[in-house]
């Protein structure tokens, strides 16, 4: 099979990831994406043309070697092929499901030019899971320990990778969360639907394997300070701690009972298990044969969103200021929601938010928008329609615009350099702060942005703190 | 996990524990509060530090066993343990020489102005506290406010004790008699909090009140604890929890304070169930 032409290897079809029925998975929590078989990893493997210059790698922002990994595969070698991830990925089972491989090595296939791409997201995810379903994790021995210490704060995406590339460079790692599980986003905020827990517990537990210290219920800047790390004989520390600070609307009845921020519905449901109340305490609001509105266009609106329907929503709508070519969601996401009955009300603004006589949230008073013309962010600008509104009828809302930085750092450690958002400013190219042996990335750096760019952060940032250590 | 090095009711239903927490209790300061969760599938609720020991390594938390999980935290005796226990968290009290202050505790919300008075004491005020309870046995830390207040009412709402009537009536009469008040704080049910801040409204004294929304992380991550303050919507969590009691939207905070309770009940009476059943089999 391997000595297929290059004519022979564009006839393949895209091959299929096999998923639950919509139907079905819309009122459960299992993963929506069931993953390929071998067979048909192998078959997908082979669309790949092994480019002399692989522009797919260029696309990824840690730079796997995917041309490699994808021959390996269509080799059959797939333990070969996961290691050969993990050279540059240390969280791969994660990547291959939430990365917007479509807008980064996809985007970039050759094949996809002519074709659909090859469907690289699908084979590292399928790489993964074969090595943890299979061998397990493997630990790698390091040698060459350097004696020098690092504090990691905050064990999400950035943090994750970064610990893990400090580790295997011989230092001694500490990773500071303030919850009381690891995972960041990948806990609190991902679904299980999309990110089952069970892998993120198991690619942590490969860190731990390697050695990561990993302390949790420690809410870095008040357990412990910055300064206090750098004084109780850390070398360096990397702030990772997320955006962490989730905006409103500011509108009329915001505050009303019945709206939430996206953080603290994901929260509830993900990291506190509230849809398995009251087996578990923690309650969220019984959305059952309502109707839940989330306001906002991208993934974390998505997830929220699924998430209600799941919870036995009768009508669960996105609504969304713009129209859905500007929604910054992940197609797959959009597909998916929609085949599970999601709606979509687009270009719809929302002025307030109307309660009951207790105070309960009853409805949403919207205005209808069209487009002018492209604004600041090289989007159309939405334009509202004059005495378009009308209102619907809602029991529960989530708002889902994003985040802003969280005050806890900066209150604790205010001689870091902090842009007027409150994210710390770093050297693009480091990952360095103002504060010597203090480098910060993820979304506390850039704002809300993706899983895997944060842990390209992670990588920058472990890179250039082994550096740093090699000269104190 | 965090031991319970001693634990022992004060009142009926209120219950101090002495929690081994060694970086907590050397970092805390007044007004803040950790955030506890007792098991696996448990809830994460937040508490105020209301004392520490820094050469034992504990701290110590008081608790009323109103909703099934401060119940639940009530029924832990000494030598078990709490699985997780974060802080400290939020803002520290404002803390200056105002000149007389005066600190009111309600219940258990005494113990969460206990700290803040110690430290007004230490930044030289004259401090005053009003401690009530419904009657006798629920106005809690009168000898330890005896060591530290300058002067120290307890009130009960039926004269069992100490003077007969609410916290915001022993109050009145201080200012009534002439006294000159420079700070009040506040630390009780939301009805008495919101009475006091209008019994001090018309004089224009200083008057702080420390709120205890519903909280998830406690750290600015959810938002669920926010609150209106100022006609602006603010994080208890991490913009409090002390915020000026002439600014606080009470209506607000107790319909959101309130929005769980069918779901608590529920969610007690099946802990009931279990509990009753586990009794049964034994």
């Amino acid at each position: 099979m391997s000595d297929l032409s290059k004519k022979e290897r564009m006839k393949i079809p895209r091959q299929i990831m096999p998923e639950q029925d919509a139907l079905e998975r819309s009122s459960n929590f299992k993963e929506v994406n069931l993953g390929y078989t071998e067979e048909l990893a192998k078959m997908e493997a082979l669309r790949c043309l092994q480019c002399p210059k692989p522009v797919c790698v260029e696309g990824c922002p840690v730079g796997v070697k995917i041309d490699e990994f994808i021959k390996l595969v269509s080799e059959g070698d797939f333990l070969g092929a996961s290691a050969k991830i993990k050279e540059d990925n240390m969280l791969p089972a994660v990547c291959g499901r939430v990365c917007p491989q479509e807008e980064q090595c996809e985007a970039k296939c050759v094949v996809g030019k002519k074709g659909e791409s090859i469907a690289i997201g699908r084979l590292e995810r399928f790489v993964a899971d074969f090595e943890r379903n299979n061998v397990g994790l493997r630990t790698i021995e390091i040698k060459n320990k350097s004696g020098k210490k690092v504090a990691v704060v905050g064990s999400g995406p950035a943090g994750l990778s970064c610990a893990g590339d400090l580790v295997q460079m011989g230092h001694e790692v500490t990773v500071f969360e303030a919850l009381h599980e690891l995972g960041g986003v990948l806990i609190y905020g991902i679904p299980e639907f999309r990110l089952p827990k069970e892998i993120v517990k198991a690619e942590i537990d490969s860190l731990k394997n390697l050695g990561v210290d990993f302390k949790t219920n420690s809410v870095i800047g008040f357990t412990d300070t910055i300064d206090e790390l750098l004084k109780d004989g850390f070398d360096a520390v990397f702030i990772a701690v997320g955006a962490g600070l989730p905006n409103f609307m500011n509108l009329p009845g915001e505050n009303l009972n019945g709206v939430y921020s996206s953080n603290e519905f994901l929260t509830r449901v993900n990291l506190m298990k509230a849809y398995k109340f009251p087996e578990y305490d923690t309650p969220v609001f019984n959305v059952e044969g309502k109707n839940v509105a989330v306001f906002g266009g991208g993934n974390t609106a998505m997830d929220a969103v699924r998430t209600s329907k799941r919870l036995g929503a009768k009508n669960a709508f996105i609504i969304y200021r713009r129209s859905e070519a500007e929604m910054p969601a992940r197609k797959e996401e959009v597909h998916h929601a929609k085949q599970e009955g999601i709606e979509f009300l687009m270009l719809s603004n929302p002025n307030k938010f109307i309660g009951d006589e207790n105070g309960w949230l009853n409805g949403v008073e919207i205005t209808r928008m069209e487009l002018g013309e492209p604004d600041a962010s090289g989007r159309r600008r939405p334009v509202a329609i004059p005495n378009s509104e009308y209102v619907i009828d809602i029991d529960m809302a989530v708002i889902a615009i994003g985040n802003g930085s969280n005050p806890i750092i900066q209150q604790t450690t205010p001689d870091l350099g902090y842009n007027k958002w409150g994210n710390i400013v770093v050297d693009e190219e480091t990952m360095a702060t103002s504060k010597p042996g203090v480098f910060a990335g993820g979304d506390i750096v850039t704002g809300g942005a993706t899983v895997i760019l944060a842990m390209g952060a992670g990588r920058k940032a472990a890179k250039s703190i082994d550096e740093y250590l090699k000269t104190i | 996990m965090f031991k319970i090095l001693k634990a022992e009711f004060i009142a009926p239903s209120i219950k101090r524990f002495e929690i081994e927490a060694p970086k907590i209790a050397a970092k805390r300061k007044a007004g803040q509060f950790v955030i506890v969760r007792i098991n696996e599938t448990g809830e994460r609720i937040p508490l105020t530090i209301a004392d520490s020991d820094t050469i034992k390594g504990t701290i110590t938390i008081i608790v009323q066993g109103i909703g099934k999980t401060t119940k639940e935290l009530n029924n832990l005796s000494t030598g078990e343990f709490i699985l997780d226990l974060v802080g400290p968290l939020g803002k520290p009290s404002h803390i200056e020489n105002f000149g007389t202050a005066v600190s009111i505790g309600g219940g258990v919300g005494t113990a969460i102005a206990y700290p803040t008075a110690v430290a007004l004491k230490q930044a030289g005020n004259h401090t005053i506290s009003i401690i009530g309870g419904r009657s006798k046995e629920f106005v809690i830390l009168e000898n330890e406010m005896n060591e530290v207040c300058d002067e120290v009412f307890p009130t009960t709402d039926d004269g069992s004790y100490g003077f007969h009537g609410f916290v915001t009536q022993k109050l009145q009469s201080l200012i009534d008699s002439g006294r000159k008040i420079d700070f009040v704080l506040a630390i009780g049910p939301i009805p008495m909090m919101k009475a006091v801040a209008e019994t001090t409204r018309p004089y224009g004294i200083k008057t702080v009140v420390s709120l205890n929304p519903v909280m998830v992380d406690g750290t600015g991550m959810c938002g669920g604890c926010r609150a209106t303050v100022d006609n602006k919507t603010v994080f208890v969590c991490v913009d409090g929890p002390e915020f000026d009691a002439h600014l606080v939207d009470f209506e607000t905070l107790t319909r959101r304070n309130i929005a769980y309770r069918e779901m608590e009940s529920e969610s007690f009476e099946i802990h009931n169930c279990n509990l009753d059943k586990a009794i049964g089999e034994l």
